[in-house]
Formats: structure tokens, C-alpha cells, sequence
């Protein structure tokens, strides 16, 4: 028998199951990059790879999210206050023929983006590494950026 | 080889909170060649000693776990790395003993060669 509140949960399930339905297309209200629409241009052009940004007294950190780039095609660059990101994610070869794909979820392709910087930073201090598919740079903050304590006097 | 992406860990959750036991679903491609099936994943942030691959009552299951975020205070958000998991029913026609897994850059490959009699053998014709 159906009980009141196996509905309720029945209706929650269907609601997320909705939910993903449009998130795989990218338009939902959570676009975590595992779409095939990655690298649709008109959707998502400038915004691959996917950037977490912080900051610290000293510095501005960056992560991208950029699993199977070939370390030799991503470039790194500051300009001003404005940080560029652009690389590769090579496709897994021609050899393999469509018909032999069971599933092609994850997507490859060039990809450029830039991000205006927060706070001025050394460009020559500027250090990035590539692991486990991330991507992270440390930007030192400039001498002009970084925070001063200003000495309070009690009078 | 069909998917079998269990979402027990949804259905467990109560309705009351939202209290959620989360983890990402990492994109595949999976592709057959002569003598194997391929599994190819995007698993960003996690590192051989995060992950782990288990083959039991014939499902696959990749599950890995990303390691930590950004020092300092992040002030602009774009993704989130939760654990990855996911499941695949194997067919006959793999060969448990002999999958392979190999992790560069994040991605995932692993290889799951077919049984002997699974593999595709050209036959001679002869002509009289």
C-alpha cells in the first residue's frame, strides 16, 4: 500500500531526477563541467575550464579543473591584472571508429580563458603545477596589494 | 556493458533534513576494441592512493576520493569536488583477472580484456 509519505518521497526522487535531466544539458542551476556541451562555444566557451579562486594575506591562488590535458599544451600567462589559461584536452585518437563507442560522455578540445585578477600581483613570482588533472597557480600579491595593519593609537 | 549507476546512497537520505551524502557522477567513455572493453574517466584531484576500483557479483565500481581545495578564503566558487562513484554491470565476456587500471592527469583507463572465446576470429574459407 502506498503510504502518504512514499509519495512525498516518490515526488522528491522525480524532482531530482528532473533536475539532472537539465543539468546534463548544461542549463541547470548547477553546471558542473561533466556535460558533453563543454565545449559547445554558444554555452560554455569562456567558462572551461571550471576556476575556484582564494586568497590569502600574500597571495591569490587559482584551481582549474582541467583532467586529461597534455601538460605540454597548457599555457599559463598574466598580463596586467588579468590572468589567461589556455591548453588542450586531446580526444582519445581517430583509430577508435564511432561504432565502437558505448558511451561518449567526455568531451575535448581547445580551450582559452582569461580572469580579471582581484588584487595586483608579481607577475614574475607567478607559480603553476599540474597534478591529478588540476590546475594550480599561486599569484604573489604586489607589496601595494598586500594588507597593512594600521596601528590603532588610544588616546 | 550496461551502466548500473546506483543511486542508494539518494534513496537513503531522509526527507526531514538536508542532510545529503553527495558525490559526483565522473563522465566515461567506454570503448571496444579486438580484444578489450575500454573505460576511459575523468576523475580531477584524485590521486592514486584516493581511489579505488573493485570488481564483486559482476559490478564494476570506480570511487575515488579528491584531495583538498584552495588555502585561503575562497572568494569565487565555481565547482566543488565531492567524491566520485560510480557503477557498471560487466558482461561474460570480461576476463576478471586480467582488468587493468592506469591514472594520468586525472583520467582514468581501464582495461578489461574479453575471455578467449569472446573475441572476434576470422574464419577461413576454403574453396574446394
Amino acid at each position: 500500500m502506498l503510504t502518504f509519505r512514499d509519495a512525498l518521497r516518490d515526488m522528491e526522487m522525480l524532482r531530482r531526477e528532473i533536475e539532472r535531466t537539465f543539468e546534463d544539458y548544461g542549463i541547470g542551476r548547477w553546471t558542473f563541467p561533466f556535460s558533453r556541451y563543454s565545449f559547445v562555444p554558444a554555452i560554455s566557451a569562456r567558462s572551461y575550464p571550471l576556476l575556484n579562486v582564494s586568497e590569502d594575506e600574500n597571495a591569490l591562488h587559482v584551481e582549474a579543473l582541467a583532467p586529461g590535458v597534455s601538460p605540454d599544451s597548457l599555457k599559463v600567462a598574466v598580463t596586467g591584472n588579468q590572468l589567461s589559461i589556455s591548453g588542450e584536452k586531446a580526444g582519445l585518437g581517430k583509430d577508435i571508429q564511432a561504432e565502437a563507442y558505448h558511451r561518449n560522455e567526455r568531451s575535448a578540445g581547445r580551450f582559452v580563458r582569461t580572469l580579471d585578477l582581484p588584487a595586483d600581483v608579481d607577475a614574475g613570482k607567478v607559480e603553476a603545477k599540474y597534478s591529478n588533472g588540476l590546475l594550480r597557480i599561486t599569484l604573489p600579491k604586489t607589496e601595494e596589494a598586500k594588507p597593512k595593519q594600521i596601528a590603532i593609537n588610544v588616546g | 556493458m550496461a551502466e548500473n549507476t546506483v543511486p542508494a546512497k539518494v534513496e537513503n537520505r531522509s526527507l526531514e533534513t538536508r542532510d545529503e551524502s553527495r558525490y559526483l557522477v565522473p563522465p566515461v567513455d567506454i570503448y571496444e576494441t579486438g580484444k578489450n572493453l575500454v573505460v576511459v574517466a575523468d576523475l580531477p584531484g584524485v590521486d592514486k592512493d584516493g581511489l579505488s576500483i573493485r570488481v564483486e557479483d559482476d559490478i564494476l565500481t570506480i570511487n575515488g576520493k579528491p584531495h583538498d581545495g584552495l588555502p585561503g578564503d575562497a572568494i569565487g566558487t565555481e565547482f566543488e569536488l565531492l567524491d566520485f562513484y560510480r557503477q557498471f554491470r560487466l558482461g561474460e565476456e570480461v576476463d576478471r583477472q586480467k582488468i587493468t587500471a592506469d591514472l594520468k592527469h586525472g583520467v582514468l583507463t581501464i582495461v578489461l580484456p574479453k575471455v578467449e572465446k569472446a573475441q572476434p576470429r576470422e574464419i577461413d574459407v576454403r574453396v574446394a
